[in-house]
């Protein structure tokens, strides 16, 4: 569902991806481990189109579309979803109007029409359960002074308003407690099917103890260097990158 | 990215530019002694009124235009406007809406301001003025049941000739500036309000300006009097066609809150911006100034300003009864070529006053957006405070954002805070959203209007979503 072929990004005319390759079938779960600036969180912005990440040459498709040539919110609507590693702040915005604008944004690219306030209540009601939301974040402004926690659980209840098909999620793990670490880890679990990808990115093995991948990646210096299952994470989390 | 079609929104833009086809009938263009007497014979005003008139225009005689505000502004011909304009054969206000001119009544219709009895918004009362006259007001005689008085000035001056003699001229003086002057010599029609004793309106009182006649100043002149123990909110909206030439509104508005009474005064300001390249637009130049006369009264000011090519305006109190209270919220737009320098200033004279300024200044394109507010403490003003916020948020970077805060201080016991902030729309909170599916001007639209929800907060309910649509449209085009 995802091919990404011979791939060459720049940030700031720095080169950091280079001829990168890789693909992910549907239902796949793959995770991304690698150094600090090997390149992780850069394939995780440029999938996402975020500005100033340059595309020198290469090609991704997702779901047959050609994903590059598309503005950030069109991949967003057609089932690219980024868990932020620093979610973004955005005062005087409470989180329940926000969450409900962008439920919306995705019902109207579907011709749908907004959705009915009392059913919404319902539903978040319900997805901030499985999360251990209490519902008077929703009443905050989204992200401002949420705690670590707060905000990586904020970005699972988004990724599973929007019910995407391809989920990148960048370090979800960190600055997460032990607990909320467990609680994340299962809310992102029910959202496994045979329809979902999933590209995860991280430093640590604990977040793949409680989400299984099928494909483990090693990035270095802005490539693949090493493909392998999940027994791969378990060597690197013993051994390190070298 | 952020691929924006400007042409799409050239249009939705400004919905209000059209002009109503309604022959007009006009005083010669000019600005004399003999055009005064003419607009005080249309209105029917006794003597007293015209003699008021004719000193301001002595007055103005020996004064000029203000040069201080940070605009830029071509030099105004005043001999060269109309400074009186009706619908033709308007010679007395219709008694009932039948008689209003279908015309008139389409053209509120469109601005969302239904004016016939079964489509008007309930618990909201409107007056409606068209050019230099009233048309319409709603629920009249309801309210004169209670004994609120609602009406058009130049009727108030007519029927209520005591009240107006005291209260006009008492909190903004004739002498005060050159336009408050100019208004005083030439205004035409705009609200009167009074609130007796120990009533609390029961609806929302508001007046809608429109103007359409073509090189006509609307000089309009609003007079709201809350007695003791009363209680008003009113809202004022206003609306012009698109047209290449610079208009200009020049409005004094006088509040007046006796011991325990409050006033509520929210603005939604729309007149026509001019385009793109800064070319037509309304000189919007205001002077508005309550009085907190009584002990215990309360004046707020609430101001959506988004219109207009220029705007200078600065909703003032004046805090002479103790522990009286002031607040001015203001949230002002500017895009393009708009020019606004708005702000308000708390003169505290009484013990125990205290007031509250929150702005939030939005620009974007080539605008330039000042606040300017003033916060003084006279001797007597003991325990006097104040609390200041004033926010700017840039979107792009040509751009000007500008804080004049200016405090006077003769009181030893009073306390000022005072807080700015000056922001970007950053792009990663533009990034953060559009990856959530919202396109780059639902995104800003996102962000501002939590910018200013503060204030949009303080507007009447029945307004308020209608001012989020506003700062959204006002914004278009200026992303990507």
């Amino acid at each position: 569902m995802l091919e990404i072929k011979n791939l060459n990004v720049t940030v700031e005319e720095k080169k950091i991806l280079k001829n990168l390759n890789l693909n992910i079938g549907k239902g796949e779960v793959h995770a991304i481990m690698g150094p600090n600036g090997s390149g992780k969180s850069t394939i995780a912005h440029t999938l996402a189109g975020k500005p100033n990440y340059n595309v020198e040459s290469g090609e991704v498709n997702l779901n047959g579309e050609d994903l590059l040539s598309k503005d950030p919110y069109e991949r967003s609507l057609n089932g690219l979803f980024l868990a932020f590693q620093y979610p973004i702040e955005l005062p005087g915005v409470t989180n329940a109007s926000y969450l409900k604008q962008i439920v919306n944004a995705h019902r109207k690219s579907r011709k749908e029409t907004p959705i009915d306030a009392g059913e919404f209540l319902q539903i978040l009601k319900e997805k901030s359960k499985l999360l251990d939301i209490p519902m008077d974040m929703h009443s905050r402004f989204v992200n401002a002074g949420f705690s670590g926690g707060e905000k990586k659980k904020n970005e699972v209840l988004q990724m599973d308003l929007l019910n995407p098909s391809l989920i990148i999620m960048d370090e979800t793990d960190s600055g997460l407690d032990v607990d909320a670490l467990k609680t994340t880890a299962e809310a992102i679990n029910k959202l496994r099917n045979d329809e979902r990808s999933f590209i995860i990115i991280t430093h640590y093995l604990r977040l793949l103890e409680y989400i299984e991948p099928d494909y483990v990646h090693v990035f270095q210096n802005g490539s693949v260097i090493e493909t392998g299952d999940k027994t791969l994470a378990s060597r690197i989390d013993q051994e390190g990158y070298s | 990215m952020n691929k924006v079609s400007k042409d799409n929104f050239t249009q939705e833009k400004y919905k209000y530019g059209f002009v109503t086809e309604i022959e007009s009938e006009k005083i010669p263009k000019g600005l004399n002694e003999d055009v005064i007497k003419l607009i005080s014979k249309k209105k029917n005003e006794p003597e007293w009124m015209l003699e008021w008139r004719l000193s301001a225009f002595k007055r103005l005689e020996n004064m000029s235009v203000p040069k201080w505000a940070k605009a830029e502004i071509d030099e105004i011909d005043f001999q060269d406007l109309y400074y009186y304009s009706s619908p033709k054969d308007f010679k007395e206000k219709p008694k009932s809406l039948d008689e209003v001119d279908p015309k008139l009544l389409e053209t509120y219709e469109k601005l969302g301001i239904p004016l016939k009895e079964q489509k008007v918004l309930a618990g909201v009362a409107v007056d409606a003025v068209f050019d230099s006259v009233s048309v319409a007001t709603t629920f009249k005689e309801k309210l004169n049941e209670i004994g609120v008085i609602f009406c058009p000035i130049s009727e108030a001056i007519q029927k209520h000739p005591e009240l107006v003699k005291k209260y006009i001229g008492s909190v903004i003086p004739v002498t005060d500036h050159f336009y408050a002057t100019l208004n005083s010599a030439v205004f035409s029609d705009g609200s009167f309000v009074y609130i007796p004793k120990g009533v609390k309106c029961p609806m929302e009182l508001s007046t809608y300006f429109r103007i359409n006649a073509s090189e006509t100043g609307q000089f309009e002149r609003t007079l709201i009097i809350a007695d003791e123990g009363s209680y008003v909110s009113y809202l004022e909206g206003c609306t012009a066609p698109m047209r290449d030439e610079n208009q200009l509104h020049a409005a004094n508005v006088e509040l007046v809150a006796l011991d325990d009474a409050e006033i509520k005064y929210s603005t939604v300001q729309n007149w026509y911006p001019g385009d793109e390249d800064g070319k037509g637009g309304i000189y919007n130049f205001v002077t508005k100034r309550g009085l907190c006369k009584g002990k215990n009264s309360k004046i707020s000011w609430t101001q959506i300003e988004t219109g207009s090519a220029i705007t200078w305006k600065y909703p003032s109190c004046i805090l002479r009864g103790d522990n009286s209270t002031g607040e001015f919220y203001s949230v002002a737009i500017t895009n393009n070529y708009q020019q606004a320098d708005t702000g308000t200033k708390m003169i505290h004279l009484g013990k125990n006053t205290k007031s509250r300024i929150i702005s939030k200044g939005i620009s974007a394109g080539k605008s330039s957006n000042t606040y300017r507010g003033l916060v003084s403490f006279h001797k007597k003003a003991k325990n006097a405070k104040n609390f200041t916020q004033c926010d700017s948020l840039l979107v792009g970077s040509e751009c000007k954002a500008n804080t004049i805060p200016l405090t006077e201080n003769s009181s030893n016991s009073s306390s000022i805070e005072h807080e700015a902030t000056t922001s970007k729309i950053s792009d990663e909170q533009l990034f953060y959203c559009m990856q959530r599916g919202l396109d780059a001007e639902e995104a800003q639209s996102l962000i501002v209007n939590g910018f200013c929800k503060e204030v949009l907060q303080k507007l009447p309910m029945e307004f308020a979503v209608e001012a989020q649509k506003l700062v959204s449209i006002s914004l278009e085009g200026s992303v990507g």
